[in-house]
């Protein structure tokens, strides 16, 4: 199963700022190994974001996203108590979701 | 007499007069650099996958980590790491981090430290190990260094450290203090902490274990020192041996009082 991510969930007035870091290696598929083989692609490619459920954020990712990558964004009318869920989808078809309470 | 030390602050002025403008915003635009990074720390990756390590039962013994004595008691691991490396009872030897989890790993869970050293960096056990200094170190951010130096053992690695740091050699004569031994130096745009004194809170010895960012990789203090030998064309130094701790422990005493930031974030 893949590492865990690492969200914060923090309000600042009528919003909350929410800081995720995710392990993934985010493999291009244009390096090659010591042998001088491709090293075949591995990525985030779908990212989504839920307020108490509710969806707030969807993206599409490609290659050219960092290896472990941080992502942040702002969610209106987030309070303290609120349930933050993030999710992501590779290219291998692994997934992995946690789950952060807004502070 | 008194002339002596005017004359001497004059010449502080006049070298500090002459040091281009630009040297130091080029050294101010990395600070903010990493100041930048230091909110997303991939850091704390390796910290969640180490405390996970320290807890879960493995090996052939089938045992965690959790009764590994760092030098303050068994399981206790808040302000060990500013203590490291030094002298434990159990094996009679100085130990650094590392070292110490070997031993742990070893005696506890019953594997193999082979498994450990004879593995390449950023691989199997090796990540395992880079986990746990990450979540180990992290523990004692915002301490301060106080290694113990009262034992003779823990003296001969100092000196045994000291001399390593000074010995030149190699295909370019180096030394570590060719690069580590004045202050104000730099390699392209990094400042190296001239470490022959307290560089400082959060500098050097301080700064380590730390997130590498362009290789995307923890690495811990064994694996700084080995890229040390490296780019000094030295042959590699054999993981958690002698010479490591004591170039640690040289360090590390010379460190004391400065505040750990580890695990920090590198370019």
């Amino acid at each position: 199963m893949p590492d865990p991510m690492r969200i914060r969930a923090q309000v600042t007035g009528d919003k909350a700022t929410v800081r995720v870091l995710m392990a993934h290696e985010m493999e291009t598929g244009q390096r090659k190994d010591a042998a001088g083989k491709p090293i075949p692609a591995w990525f985030i490619q779908e990212v989504s974001a839920t307020h108490n459920g509710k969806p707030v954020l969807a993206a599409q990712w490609g290659p050219s996203v960092s290896k472990n990558p941080f992502l942040q964004f702002v969610v209106k009318g987030a309070k303290a108590g609120d349930k933050i869920a993030i999710s992501w989808k590779d290219n291998r078809g692994e997934t992995r979701t946690d789950e952060a309470v807004v502070s | 007499m008194k002339l002596k030390p005017v004359l001497a602050a004059s010449a502080i002025a006049l070298i500090a007069a002459s040091v281009p403008a630009q040297e130091k915003s080029a050294a101010d635009g990395i600070a903010e650099y990493r100041k930048m990074l230091e909110d997303g720390n991939p850091a704390e990756l390796f910290e969640a996958k180490g405390e996970a390590l320290w807890k879960r039962k493995r090996g052939p013994k089938n045992a965690s980590m959790e009764a590994c004595d760092l030098g303050k008691g068994p399981g206790v691991v808040k302000g060990a790491f500013v203590e490291l490396p030094r002298w434990f009872a159990d094996t009679n030897k100085v130990q650094d981090l590392e070292s110490r989890l070997l031993t742990c790993m070893e005696r506890l869970q019953g594997l193999d430290p082979k498994t450990v050293t004879d593995e390449r960096f950023g691989r199997g056990e090796q990540a395992n190990m880079e986990g746990l200094v990450a979540w180990i170190s992290a523990e004692s951010r915002g301490m301060k260094m106080n290694l113990p130096t009262s034992h003779p053992e823990e003296k001969r690695l100092y000196e045994l450290g000291k001399r390593a740091f000074y010995f030149r050699g190699g295909t370019h004569d180096f030394s570590c203090a060719s690069c580590h031994g004045e202050d104000g130096k730099r390699i392209r745009l990094q400042d190296l902490p001239n470490l022959t004194h307290n560089p400082g809170n959060g500098v050097g010895f301080a700064a380590w274990p730390a997130y590498r960012v362009s290789s995307g990789e923890l690495w811990s203090m064994q694996r700084r020192l080995n890229d040390c030998f490296r780019q000094q064309r030295f042959p590699f130094p054999g993981y958690a041996s002698e010479v490591t701790i004591a170039l640690a422990s040289f360090m590390g005493i010379n460190a004391k009082g400065a505040e750990s930031i580890a695990p920090s974030i590198k370019r």
